[in-house]
């Protein structure tokens, strides 16, 4: 990463943390903080599905843990409703990312469709557990937590740093990783397992640990919402369309690149809770998000970031050689001055 | 034991609906290496289909099923060339599986548009009747529902073996490129493959509508239980489907009738995360580099 890049992430951080301060309305605020917890979920990810490869459509099941442990401890334990929950998410995401590494060893397995498969029945036995086993979960009727004591004035503002925060640890942590050897690891295993995995790449370990890491931070996320929402049932905590954001963001955004997911979330959050204002009715509101999905997924199947990095690098030859390369393939496998040199997978942006 | 044997018979009849609907499912990747997310709305679908057509025109939902087919298979044809078709980069196949998760959720949008959220059954007269054979129940519906299943499942059986079209499809199967270099044309294979896997959901719907109550979300039942039985098949394996269908739904109802229904769905994924910790290729599936 550049000075540039790391100027752009500090800028990043500044605004966030000052938007606040603004005095914006309940409601802006309100749609900020969805949009930071995608922006975290999808981030989050993007470890896995993005830069290992690995399409897991189960994370709304850690996110629905990360909720419910939220909303438990509250019921078991002598909580003091206030900032004092905020405490507990780390342990939210360290307990998910316990149950995490299981279910990674053995899911992991198996590859791409067979894991989506694997993944997303996951999702549906995380929901079954939270209908039935009513005696710990409120089953069907749900868990209440108590309100927040903050002041009406700055209601959002805790839920809005905590949902910042964990925004910017799962920023940093990709960061960290694209930085290091993990990174490339995780790329080879991306590109051709069987062929990391011969050449020495700890593969099993380094799956597993980032899967691990992912569904921490979205546990994390969920434990604030939770708090945030203040009532929780399972359609609701482990709802597939969660899972399904997160994955279309990342798309959206561009999967394996640093700043593809929070763009993403940036961009289809306010589309979302717009046409759930508009159409009000939760029929519409499906029929018009999938139609969205299917459009992103035809036009721009590889995401916003790629393409325009592609474009930026072609002009760049252009400009360097005189001669353009139409062909974005051969533009992929490196130009002149950067042969024989892996290209890092959209590393820098 | 009494129990436990109407369980297993239950089991069987119920194994039998679900292999027909894996079916669909396995050979939709066999031919196009898609996992169909839509398999469980499509299935969905056509029981409300059978549902609009009992209750506006009378039509029984058993002899509706030759309409319904014909519905079912146009509708996966037009998903497949809308939605799957311009589909062309490497990593197709994972975008496929988002792509059809997104034709699911429209569905279910669709669905839930057209006939509400609330549930909806089919009550003919012979829903709640049944043959008793030596102290043991059988159910009329599920009968019927598995008889017409071995049915379906052998006119496909006659269709992948002894038709050219079946020779297409198979020899697209083991070996896309192979086939296209000896003429198969396998943008129309892929079509109607597609088509066929979506037919297979016409009578799966017809009979589910008769057996259980559903609304719009349903299929998310459906498919999980759908996509366990495909894994444990082996992805692709058409013979493996139908015996998982029917291992996976008798252990389900013998958890039903033994322990707690509440649990039965279960079953499903405790037998899933076995087979993938024993051989996790599935019971007849071959190992492929880059698959599993």
């Amino acid at each position: 990463m550049t000075r540039f890049g790391l100027a752009r992430g500090g800028m990043f951080a500044v605004v966030l943390v000052s938007l606040p301060l603004f005095g914006l309305q309940h409601w802006v605020l309100n749609l900020l903080i969805f949009t930071l917890m995608y922006a975290g979920l999808s981030s989050a990810w993007n470890l896995v599905g993005g830069f290992a490869g690995y399409p897991s459509l189960g994370h709304a099941a850690f996110f629905g843990f990360g909720a419910y442990f939220v909303a438990l401890w509250f019921q078991h334990h002598q909580v003091t409703s206030g900032y004092e929950p905020f405490l507990l998410l780390p342990l939210a995401g360290l307990a998910a990312a316990l149950v995490g590494v299981p279910f990674a060893y053995v899911s992991m397995r198996t590859r791409a469709d067979v894991f989506a498969i694997v993944t997303i029945t996951l999702l549906f036995v995380a929901q079954t557990l939270a209908y039935n086993l009513s005696s710990l979960t409120g089953g069907a009727q749900g868990v209440a937590l108590p309100i927040a004591p903050f002041a009406l004035r700055r209601y959002e503002w805790p839920f809005y740093y905590a949902m910042l925060g964990v925004l910017l640890l799962s920023l940093l942590i990709t960061f960290a990783t694209i930085r290091s050897k993990v990174g490339l690891s995780l790329d080879s295993i991306a590109a051709d397992e069987d062929k990391a995995l011969g050449v020495g790449v700890h593969v099993q370990g380094v799956k597993v640990t980032t899967f691990a890491v992912s569904v921490g931070l979205v546990a994390m996320a969920g434990g604030v919402w939770a708090y945030y929402q203040t009532f929780i049932y399972p359609g609701f905590a482990i709802d597939p369309l969660i899972t399904i954001g997160m994955v279309l963001m990342t798309f959206l955004g561009g999967r394996a690149t640093l700043w593809g997911p929070v763009l993403g979330a940036f961009i289809l959050v306010p589309v979302q809770q717009y046409l759930a204002y508009q159409l009000g009715a939760n029929q519409l509101y499906l029929i018009a998000y999938a139609v969205v999905f299917l459009l992103i997924m035809l036009l721009m199947p590889r995401g916003i970031l790629p393409t325009i990095h592609d474009r930026m690098r072609r002009r760049r030859q252009i400009q360097q050689t005189g001669t353009g390369d139409p062909s974005p393939d051969l533009a992929l496998a490196g130009g002149p001055g950067s042969q024989g040199v892996p290209v890092p997978k959209g590393g820098d942006l | 034991v009494h129990a436990l044997v109407q369980g297993v018979i239950l089991g069987i009849l119920t194994g039998g609906v679900y292999a027909l609907m894996a079916s669909g499912q396995t050979l939709i990747f066999g031919i196009m290496k898609v996992v169909n997310l839509a398999q469980g709305a499509l299935v969905i679908f056509a029981a409300y289909l059978a549902y609009a057509l009992f209750t506006s025109f009378g039509v029984d939902p058993l002899l509706a099923i030759p309409i319904t087919t014909l519905a079912m298979f146009g509708l996966g044809v037009l998903i497949q060339v809308a939605f799957l078709r311009p589909l062309k980069r490497e990593d197709a196949s994972q975008l496929s599986l988002l792509v059809t998760f997104a034709v699911a959720l429209l569905l279910e949008g669709v669905m839930s548009a057209v006939w509400k959220t609330d549930y909806r059954s089919i009550n003919t007269g012979y829903a709640n009747s049944s043959w008793a054979v030596l102290d043991f129940q059988f159910p009329i519906v599920r009968v019927i529902a598995f008889v017409l299943s071995l049915l379906a499942l052998g006119l496909l059986f006659l269709l992948l073996n002894r038709t050219k079209f079946g020779r297409a499809v198979r020899a697209t199967v083991q070996n896309p490129m192979s086939a296209q270099l000896l003429g198969v044309e396998s943008k129309r294979v892929a079509a109607l493959g597609f088509g066929i896997g979506a037919a297979t959901a016409a009578a799966a719907g017809s009979v589910y509508g008769l057996l259980y109550p559903f609304n719009s979300g349903s299929h998310y039942d459906l498919i999980s239980e759908l996509l366990s039985i495909v894994v444990l098949g082996g992805l692709g394996s058409v013979g493996g489907a139908v015996i998982a269908a029917l291992i996976v739904s008798t252990s389900a109802a013998v958890v039903a009738t033994t322990i707690s229904p509440v649990w039965s769905s279960f079953t499903f994924f405790v037998i899933l995360i076995l087979v993938l910790v024993i051989r996790p290729q599935g019971l007849f599936g071959t190992v492929e580099r880059g698959a599993i």
